[in-house]
């Protein structure tokens, strides 16, 4: 207590030095894993801001931001001056690296540290440009600080404008080619982009629109939400249900509005809902951590694509439809099937031992042993696209409704079972497996329930997909898919359903859109995971229970209020 | 519906007795069949062992580090086998200096052991970060959380090193004196897996004695056994987690080294699969158990090695070293299932988190 | 969240509003000076001109996309980074080495009408889905890896009208492999390993064919995963069969493991072996080491009297470039890929009086499979009706050196067949 006054006035300015240092490693560390130069390509604003340099400024934005937080002492001026010092941390290490890549070739063990990087760190001027490496980080830096004193009223539309801005820039490409056509879109693209990127002009309109509509709503936003506070329940409903059916029709709308390739990649993400909601089933529901769910996923690809085939290794030439149930019910008596001999195994060792299912299922499509059978590397080829009546899902378009419905089929399922007695039961699991059982909870049928409803969604899934792609390869059953399904249902929110759609956007569908970032996917999957983990277990879209949960010391059972009581006593019933 | 469910319950007693009377006649009918065709004299099948013991040696050292971790946290350190990979990969470069400057071949010993230091030290160093960076602050969260991170991190940390280094291999320059065979008792074994062989055996050693035998290694006992109890005693537990980590990382580190030594090639993928088989080692040994981890490492090395002949080939199953991973996984399952606590038979106590 | 769904829900709507975008079947149009029954593309004078690649850049397999990817880009800069004055902008996606990825990359591809051709794919799963798709927008493709021999079978259908390759059929490859064998070599038993990959199980297989029709036996046709490092337990197996010699056809990394275990193995020490183009590269000697002195590859003809100093040049060039050597085998024909898609624009291009330029998508198909002697790093290109472009000279490399800085095909390896 006697050494706070020293602190005071000593800590900050070392603190924000420390976190500008620290930012500036990680400034480093994107410059040598390469991504500073992969995104120097994309330009966001053509000939003034790449991507690449967005990710320096950022760093050096975060460590203005952090440098300036808490300790503020009385001075107004304060923070700024330790943001813009942070800030000059962040630009003191990247300096560093040049001067380092200048002396030495660093060329022969980092493979990105290439000219073009270090050109693009130090704005193409090699050592010379360091003062103004030095000055610009400091400037970012104090904009950085300066953004954490700001009212809320001018920071949030400011923030917003140039999310939107970057946004768009991002995202150029895709709107370039929903623009590509004839007419009044094409003005609006000529308007906004040259080439591959926004126009000074592009973003300036960008930023001004989102401003001034961001301003507006935080002005009136308010006045919108009171207004629909006040308006009687059975209105909301009527309004709530009204918009439920927009979305809904814009949804149907989607691959007539977007093209083949948006729906392509709606049909990507849909296929990875689905695995999503099987594997969440079995993970988010009942707690049983399995890293080999892309064995179902192959179990009812391989199903469809032998049952359907016209090809070489087709046995019966069933239509889709017909073969569709089979898929689901192989797939379900294989999930059962694997199921059995790990019931008796927990947790992490659950995961080993499922991870090891997976690997088995897809060396045996793979072998030589099988291929008279499956047709080994050289894949089942040959799958006819489903018809009903004269109408074929030939093109992505129209295999978009095909996987919307069966999402939506398969949401319903989960939701239902999810509420159901068998739900409740797969949660006592997931809480405690011993308490669970005490209470009279058949373990052997609960569990395996959830393995055969997981591998049914995961079956289905697949089933779609090789109708989709035409022919299956053993090469598309990888582990990594089933590290992408477990890492987007970990990021939408395990346990809840419309979070694993969520997550599905954000791993399947955004690196399908931002091509630059494909490459680093997994790098950034990693970090997501680690990160997610430690800032926001509960996931981006939390279920209702797991998020009281985690967070049951701040609302001290407030929540558990009768209406909970009394859904719990209708459920009771069922 | 509740009906249908009750009557599978004794289904599930018969799955598993048939499950087990398949493996057992499958592994049986294979093995008469590999014998009775006489297709393979003696000297092979000694051969598979040698080679098994040499990879099962590597397996052994990495299933060190997964036994330390589980043992102290329970918990299962998913990006272990990048831990091993960053080892072997940073000292490429050292290595491969040596080689060029001639330095290797005029002074083998003194450069081999740098090569392996500095190995050893990228383990530690990039193990102890993890535990600091991604582990520490999940401690007491629930299970599945820590694994879960730890599998970010080991995705995080393969694709950070192919970022840095390149998506290609690296070779590790030949070591004239390691090239050829030494015969031992009749054998004619190779060198450099007579020096794998040894150098493990020493390592594993080393690390029993100093778990058995020194104040740390006995704190760190303590902590595995009751982390609370042992926190009262006053052993700084956090010391002793970090502690296991570092230990475990540096025989990585040296697996790492062993495996540049006989195969040569490094690259940002190499980590994964022998992770997961070292993984399958420690807990077919026992998880958690040091002994153990050596001999389900061997164990499992020999199985890889001489499985496929001795239980496919029977079968009649066309390219069965195809199939070496189908074997192992199944091993991994059995023991799992049917003897959880591993060959070294202690009990396996399924803790809280 | 909730502060973006209304600008969000705007933009939707707008979207929508703008009416339905429903892309027709290319169909026969006429643009500026240009007529063509599949579609033109349109270049404005000083706009560039979009290649697309779709190769597998991420991922485990990312080396062989890099790879190839690199090849164009050095193709690219060969030319000045410009074709009839305009820029040449190289966009692509990756298509990860699967059929899924193949089909995402080639739709969204598809969907961008700015794109003149494209290169890829690198491996033949993601080409079997993926070339119609691109093929129904219009979009000719020259993949520089595929070697599958169905890609370019007569009975393929007209479906993969817009695929070419300038990787050669697994079908020349393999047959010359068994024929060398068994005639050159005078070998009698022979044992195969592939590792699970459509290219070396295929190959293995033509091989296999080959060699038993010429009366030869395999005395085993084992199978590996490309991650597998010991190979010696399932070389001794070979060994009890007692081959003269192995046929591995398989990449790098492996095939290095497999090449430096079998000297190790007992009743290996004389057997021949003998490679493919896959690990035709000095990559390779790196990874064998001295096991590879001795070894045989079959490769395309890369005699230093055609083709040597040009493909020299080339390495120099991607050192400089990249800072690494050539990950994968099939850089080369990357290149060749993209400067057979140059020099097929500019045969075909028109441009009016403003300076704009217009090229017809069925123009430039048929221009591509009229390649004629066409002079590649690779070999001298022919394409015939089907889109092989490959030079279907195949020839056989001895090994003499494993010495990386002796690496010179032609003398070391040295080409000693035919």
């Amino acid at each position: 207590m006697e050494r706070a006054p020293v602190s005071r006035y000593r800590r900050p300015w070392i603190a924000a030095v420390q976190k500008g240092l620290l930012c500036g490693g990680v400034a480093v560390f994107l410059a040598l894993v390469g991504m500073v130069e992969t995104f120097a390509g994309r330009q966001i604003i053509v000939g003034v801001f790449s991507l690449g340099l967005a990710l320096p400024v950022l760093t050096a934005v975060v460590a203005g931001y952090q440098g300036s937080q808490r300790q503020a002492g009385g001075v107004r001026g304060a923070p700024v001056v330790r943001g813009a010092l942070a800030g000059a941390a962040v630009g003191a290490v990247v300096s560093a690296l040049v001067v380092l890549g200048n002396l030495v070739n660093m060329r022969s063990m980092f493979v990105s540290a290439s000219p073009a990087m270090f050109a693009a760190l130090s704005f193409g001027r090699g050592t010379s440009g360091i003062p103004l490496v030095l000055l610009g980080a400091a400037a970012v830096g104090a904009v950085g600080a300066a953004a954490s004193f700001l009212s809320a009223g001018v920071r949030r539309p400011l923030v917003t404008a140039l999310a939107w801005t970057l946004g768009v820039g991002l995202f150029q490409e895709l709107l370039q080619i929903l623009l590509h056509a004839e007419g009044a879109r094409s003005a609006v693209r000529e308007l906004l982009f040259i080439e591959d990127g926004l126009s000074i002009r592009g973003a300036t309109i960008v930023f001004a629109l989102s401003w001034g509509s961001s301003t507006v709503w935080a002005r009136r936003g308010g006045a919108v939400r009171q207004w629909h506070g006040r308006l009687p329940a059975p209105r909301q409903r009527v309004l709530r249900l009204g918009s439920l059916g927009g979305a809904v029709a814009l949804l149907l709308l989607v691959p007539l509005a977007a093209g083949p390739f948006i729906s392509q990649v709606l049909v990507l993400v849909g296929l990875f809902a689905l695995l999503g909601l099987g594997l969440n089933v079995v993970v988010g529901f009942a707690g049983l951590l399995d890293l080999g769910y892309v064995a179902f996923f192959a179990i009812g690809a391989y199903t469809l694509g032998l049952l359907t085939s016209v090809g070489e290794y087709g046995i019966v030439g069933l239509s889709f439809w017909a073969a569709v149930p089979v898929a689901v019910a192989v797939s379900l008596v294989a999930g059962v099937l694997l199921g059995v001999p790990v019931l008796g195994i927990r947790g992490d060792y659950l995961a080993i031992a499922t991870l090891g299912f997976g690997e088995i299922i897809r060396i045996l499509v793979l072998s030589d042993f099988l291929r008279p059978w499956l047709g080994g590397s050289q894949g089942v080829l040959g799958i006819p696209k489903p018809m009903i009546g004269g109408f074929e899902f030939r093109g992505p378009e129209q295999l978009f409704y095909l996987t919307l419905v069966s999402c939506a089929l398969v949401i319903f399922v989960a939701m239902r079972l999810r509420d159901s007695r068998l739900g409740r039961a797969w949660m006592a699991v997931r809480e405690d497996e011993d308490v669970a059982e005490a209470m009279g909870i058949n373990l052997v049928n609960v569990k395996l329930m959830a393995f055969a409803m997981g591998a049914a969604f995961g079956g289905l899934s697949g089933a779609i997909f090789a109708v989709m792609v035409g022919s299956v390869f053993p090469h598309s059953f990888q582990l990594l898919i089933s590290i992408n399904v477990l890492s987007l249902i970990i990021v939408g929110g395990m346990g809840s359903m419309p979070g694993v759609i969520v997550g599905s956007l954000f791993l399947v569908g955004l690196p399908e859109l931002l091509r630059e970032f494909a490459e680093y996917r997994f790098l950034i999957y990693g970090a997501a995971l680690v990160l997610m983990m430690q800032l926001r277990p509960e996931g981006l879209w939390p279920a209702e229970a797991l998020k009281r949960e985690l967070h049951a010391s701040e609302e001290v059972g407030a929540a558990a209020g009768p209406e909970d009581l009394a859904a719990s006593d209708r459920r009771g019933g069922g | 519906m509740q009906s249908s469910l009750m009557r599978r319950l004794s289904v599930v007693d018969l799955y598993l007795w048939a499950f087990r009377i398949v493996v057992l006649v499958v592994v049986v009918w294979g093995m008469i069949g590999t014998i009775m065709a006489r297709r393979y004299p003696g000297e092979v099948w000694i051969d598979f062992v040698v080679y098994g013991l040499s990879q099962g040696s590597i397996y052994a050292l990495i299933a060190l580090g997964y036994t330390m971790v589980y043992g102290i946290l329970r918990m299962i350190n998913f990006a272990h086998g990048e831990v091993f990979m960053s080892g072997a990969y940073t000292a490429y470069f050292v290595a491969a200096a040596f080689g060029r400057s001639g330095y290797l071949d005029r002074n083998p010993v003194v450069s081999l052991l740098v090569v392996l230091a500095v190995a050893m030290i990228t383990s530690t160093a990039i193990a102890v970060l993890l535990e600091r960076v991604a582990y520490r602050p999940l401690r007491g969260s629930p299970r599945l959380v820590p694994l879960i991170a730890a599998i970010g991190a080991s995705f995080f940390l393969q694709y950070a090193f192919r970022g840095f280094f390149g998506s290609g291999f690296q070779a590790y320059p030949e070591t004239q004196v390691l090239k050829g065979t030494w015969a031992i008792a009749g054998i004619s074994i190779l060198r450099t897996q007579a020096v794998v062989l040894v150098a493990a055996v020493l390592m594993m050693l080393g690390l029993y004695a100093f778990v058995m035998r020194t104040k740390t290694g006995t704190a760190m006992r303590a902590v595995s056994e009751d982390r609370e109890a042992a926190a009262l005693m006053g052993i700084d537990v956090d010391r002793a987690i970090v502690i296991a980590f570092a230990v475990g990382a540096s025989m990585a580190g040296a697996a790492g080294f062993l495996y540049a030594l006989v195969f040569k090639q490094v690259h940002f993928f190499m980590g994964f699969i022998p992770g997961i088989k070292a993984f399958t080692a420690a807990v077919l040994g026992g998880i958690g158990n040091i002994p153990g981890a050596m001999l389900g490492g061997l164990f499992l090395g020999i199985f890889e090695s001489a499985g496929p002949i001795l239980f496919l080939d029977g079968l009649g199953i066309v390219a069965p070293y195809q199939l070496k991973d189908v074997i192992a996984f199944t091993m991994l399952v059995m023991v799992l299932i049917f003897r959880p606590s591993g060959i070294m038979g202690e009990r396996l106590v399924v803790k809280k988190a | 969240m909730k502060r973006m769904r209304i600008p969000i829900a705007l933009v939707v709507a707008l979207m929508v509003a703008g009416g339905p975008y429903f892309v027709p079947a290319a169909p026969a149009a006429t643009v500026g000076p240009v007529t063509d029954p599949v579609g033109v593309v349109k270049i404005a004078k000083g706009a560039s001109l979009t290649i697309a690649y779709w190769m597998v850049v991420a991922g485990p397999d990312a080396s062989l996309g890099i790879d190839t990817r690199r090849g164009a880009e050095i193709a690219i800069a060969d030319k000045g980074g410009k074709l009839l004055g305009h820029p040449i902008k190289l966009i692509g996606e990756d298509s990860g080495c699967n059929a899924e990825g193949g089909v995402t990359a080639a739709t969204k591809l598809a969907a961008n009408k700015a794109i003149v051709a494209a290169i890829g794919s690198n491996c033949s799963s993601e080409a079997v889905p993926g070339a119609p798709i691109l093929w129904k927008a219009g979009i000719v493709t020259v993949s520089p890896s595929n070697t599958a021999p169905k890609l370019t079978a007569p009975d393929r259908g007209p479906t993969y009208d817009g695929y070419l390759r300038t990787a050669h059929n697994d079908k020349v490859q393999g047959r010359v492999a068994a024929e060398f064998a068994y005639k050159v070599l005078k070998l009698k038993k022979a044992a195969t390993v592939h590792d699970g990959s459509p290219y070396a199980e295929g190959l293995q297989g033509v091989f296999t064919e080959t060699f038993k029709k010429l009366g030869g036996t395999i005395t085993a046709q084992e199978a590996i995963s490309p991650t597998d490092t010991d190979m010696r337990p399932m070389l001794t197996k070979i060994a009890v069969g007692k081959p003269d010699m192995i046929y591995y056809p398989i990449f790098i990394s492996a095939g290095g493991h497999i090449t430096r275990q079998a000297k190790e193995v007992s009743g290996l020490a004389n057997v021949k072996l003998m490679g493919a183009d896959g690990m035709f590269s000095p990559d390779f000697m790196k990874a064998a080491g001295d096991a590879a002195v001795g070894m045989y590859h079959s490769s395309p003809d890369l005699s230093p009297e055609a083709l040597g100093p040009a493909y020299k040049v080339f390495q120099e060039k991607h050192q400089k470039k990249y800072g690494e050597k050539p990950l994968a085998p099939f850089h080369a024909h990357a290149y060749d890929a993209a400067m057979m898609i140059f020099a097929a624009i500019e045969k075909v291009a028109k441009k009016d009086a403003a300076g704009n330029t217009y090229i017809g998508r069925k123009a430039l198909r048929d221009a591509l499979y009229a390649t004629k002697n066409f002079k590649g790093l690779t070999g001298t290109l022919t394409c015939d009706k089907y889109g092989d472009c490959a030079d279907p000279k195949i020839a056989v490399y001895q090994t003499l050196s494993a010495d990386t800085a002796k690496w010179d095909p032609g003398k070391n390896p040295k080409k000693i067949y035919p």
